[in-house]
C-alpha cells in the first residue's frame, strides 16, 4: 500500500505541477487518467523517486520512503515502466532482462517473458535496445521488464501508446496476469476507455491536483458525462 | 611460459592452451611457440625482427594466433609482421598484445602488420590489447596495420584495446581494389592519465569497393582520444565512417572526420557522436535495482561489446 501525503511538486522555473496530493492506493488494479499535462507523468515519477517532492511525505507499507533513491525504491519492489523507453546503443534484450530478474532467471524464462508480451524470443533475445527497434517493439520489452520483476507496486505510464498493432487485449490479458500473479497494485496511466474499464479504482487529476478519486462505478460514467443509470451500454460495458 | 605470461595471453587471445592450427606466440621478445600447417607457413624475418605468415591459395577454415605477451618491464619492441595471403581463402587471424608491466622502465611493443589479401579472400582479423602491473613504468603500443586489398576480397577487422595502455597510436592504412571490401570495429577505453590516438586511411580506388569503419570509445578520468578517419573515395565506391564517443569526467575527445572524393560516382558518410551517458539511461537501470555506478559499468561494457 502507498500513501502519497501532501505532496507537491515545483519546477525550477517555479511551475506549480503537483499540487497537495493526497492518495491512499491500495492493492488492486488503479487507473490514473486526466488531460494532458496535468501532472500524471510528474506523479508516477515522484512515485519512482525520479523527481523528488518539494513537499510531502510517501509511506509505502508504513514506511516512510521519501528520502529513498530510485534504486532503493525499486529494491522495496516499485517498478516504473517509463511512457518512452530508453535505448541503449549495444546493450541487448536479454541484458536488460537479465538486469531486471537481478540474473536470478533461467534465459527459459527470461524468453517466456518475451512472449507474454507478443514477441517472438528466438528473434529479439539478441536484437540491441538501440533505433533499429520500433517505438511499438520497445514498448512491449518495457512492459516485459516490469513482468521480469515480479514487484508489488508496478506504475506504468501509457503502456497502451504505440502498441497499436498489437492486440489491445493482449496488453490487457498481460495486466490481469500480472495483477493475479502479484497480488500487488497495478498503477496504470491510461487516457483509453478500455483501460479504464478494467480498473479496480480510477484517480482522475487535473491542473496537478486529484479531482476524482473512487471505485470504477463511480469515476467512468462522471468521466464519461453520463450518470450510469441513463446509460445503458455504458452500463453493460462495466459489467461485462 | 609462467603464469603471469599464460594469464596476459588469455586475456589477449583467449587461449588457455596452445591454439589449433597455425600459431606463433613471441614472449618477452622471443618466438615460445610455433607451429605450421600444410597450408600455412611461417617464417622469421632475417632483416628485422617479425615473421612473414604465408597462406596458400584455396586455404579455407583455417586460423593462425600470432599473440604477444610482455612481462618483463622496461622491454621496448618493434616487431614485423607480413601476411601474405594466397587466392580464395577464408581464414581467420587473431593476433593481440599484453603487456605486464611491474617494474620503473616503459615496456612498448609496437606490431607492424601488413596485410596482402589476395583475389576474392576473406579475412577475419581479430586485434586486442591489454595492459596491467602496478609499476610505475608505463605500457605502451603503437600498432600499424596496413591492408591491401585485391580484386573481390574482403577483410573484417576487430580491433580492442579496453584496459591499461597508457599510451597509443593505432595507425590503420588500407588499400581497396576492385569489389573489394572492409569493415571494421573498432573498441577503444582510456582511463587515468591515458592516451590514444587512432589515425586511419582508406584508399577507395577499386570499383565497387566499400569500407565501413565503426568506432565506439569511451573515455573516462582525465584522459584523451583523438579520431582520425580519412576516407578517399577515388572510384565508383561506397564509404562509411561513425565513431560514437562516451565521455565521462575530465576526459577529452577529439574526432577528426576526413571525407575526399576523385569520383563523381563516390558516395562517403561520416557520422560522428560524442556525449556523456545520457541521464535517462542511468534512471532507467536503476529504476531496475541497479546503483548508479552498476548502471554506469553496464551502459559503458555494452557500449564497447
Amino acid at each position: 500500500m502507498l500513501e502519497l501525503k501532501n505532496i507537491s511538486y515545483i519546477t525550477e522555473d517555479g511551475k506549480d505541477i503537483l499540487k497537495n496530493i493526497d492518495l491512499r492506493i491500495e492493492d488492486g488494479f488503479v487507473a490514473v487518467t486526466g488531460p494532458n499535462g496535468g501532472g500524471k507523468s510528474t506523479l508516477a515519477k515522484v512515485i519512482a523517486g525520479i523527481y523528488k517532492p518539494s513537499e510531502g511525505q510517501i509511506l509505502y507499507n508504513g514506511e516512510d520512503i521519501t528520502g529513498l533513491s530510485i534504486t532503493e525504491r525499486a529494491k522495496k519492489g516499485i517498478s516504473f515502466a517509463f511512457q518512452q523507453p530508453v535505448r541503449f546503443k549495444g546493450l541487448k534484450v536479454k541484458d536488460l532482462l537479465n538486469i531486471a530478474t537481478g540474473n536470478t532467471r533461467k534465459f527459459a524464462d527470461c524468453c517466456d517473458l518475451l512472449s507474454e508480451v507478443g514477441l517472438c524470443a528466438r528473434d529479439y533475445m539478441d536484437r540491441e535496445l538501440d533505433d533499429s527497434l520500433s517505438g511499438g517493439e520497445m514498448k512491449r520489452i518495457e512492459i516485459a521488464t516490469i513482468l521480469a520483476r515480479q514487484t508489488s507496486f508496478n506504475v506504468f505510464d501509457e503502456p497502451e501508446a504505440g502498441i497499436d498493432l498489437w492486440s489491445f487485449q493482449n496488453l490487457i490479458r498481460v495486466f490481469e496476469k500480472m495483477h493475479e500473479k502479484t497480488q500487488g497494485t497495478i498503477l496504470i496511466i491510461s487516457h483509453q476507455e478500455k483501460i479504464l474499464n478494467i480498473a479496480d479504482k480510477i484517480i482522475y487529476i487535473k491542473d496537478g491536483a486529484v479531482e476524482k478519486y473512487g471505485p470504477k462505478e463511480e469515476v467512468l460514467p462522471l468521466l464519461l458525462g453520463l450518470p450510469v443509470s441513463e446509460c445503458r451500454v455504458l452500463k453493460e460495458k462495466i459489467g461485462g | 611460459m609462467d603464469a603471469i605470461q599464460m594469464d596476459l595471453l588469455k586475456k589477449v587471445a583467449e587461449l588457455d592452451a596452445l591454439p589449433v592450427g597455425a600459431y606463433n606466440i613471441r614472449a618477452n621478445g622471443k618466438s615460445a611457440a610455433r607451429n605450421t600447417t600444410a597450408n600455412i607457413d611461417i617464417v622469421t624475418k632475417q632483416d628485422k625482427p617479425g615473421i612473414d605468415i604465408i597462406i596458400k591459395d584455396g586455404t579455407v577454415h583455417e586460423s593462425v594466433h600470432i599473440p604477444v605477451v610482455l612481462s618483463e618491464a622496461g622491454l621496448k619492441e618493434s616487431v614485423y609482421n607480413d601476411f601474405f595471403i594466397g587466392e580464395n581463402c577464408d581464414v581467420v587471424i587473431v593476433a593481440g598484445c599484453g603487456i605486464h608491466n611491474c617494474g620503473a622502465g616503459d615496456s612498448a611493443h609496437d606490431g607492424i602488420h601488413t596485410f596482402h589479401v589476395g583475389k576474392n579472400s576473406k579475412v577475419r582479423y581479430i586485434e586486442k590489447h591489454y595492459g596491467e602491473g602496478e609499476g610505475r613504468g608505463k605500457r605502451l603500443m603503437n600498432p600499424t596495420t596496413e591492408v591491401y586489398l585485391s580484386e573481390g576480397a574482403s577483410m573484417e577487422m576487430e580491433t580492442t584495446q579496453i584496459k591499461g595502455i597508457d599510451d597509443t597510436l593505432r595507425k590503420t592504412k588500407a588499400v581497396l581494389e576492385d569489389h573489394a571490401s572492409l569493415v571494421i570495429h573498432e573498441k577503444v577505453m582510456t582511463t587515468g592519465e591515458q592516451n590514444a590516438v587512432s589515425d586511419f586511411t582508406a584508399d577507395l580506388n577499386g570499383e565497387g569497393s566499400s569500407c565501413n569503419l565503426i568506432s565506439r570509445t569511451v573515455a573516462k578520468d582525465n584522459s584523451t582520444q583523438h579520431f582520425i578517419s580519412v576516407l578517399n573515395g577515388n572510384n565508383v565506391c561506397a564509404g562509411h565512417s561513425e565513431c560514437d564517443s562516451i565521455i565521462m569526467d575530465h576526459a577529452k575527445v577529439l574526432a577528426s572526420p576526413q571525407l575526399s572524393a576523385s569520383s563523381i560516382d563516390a558516395s562517403l558518410i561520416h557520422e560522428a557522436a560524442i556525449g556523456k551517458i545520457a541521464g535517462e539511461q542511468i534512471i532507467k537501470l536503476m529504476t531496475l535495482g541497479l546503483s548508479e555506478s552498476e548502471a554506469e559499468e553496464q551502459i559503458v561494457n555494452g557500449f564497447l561489446r
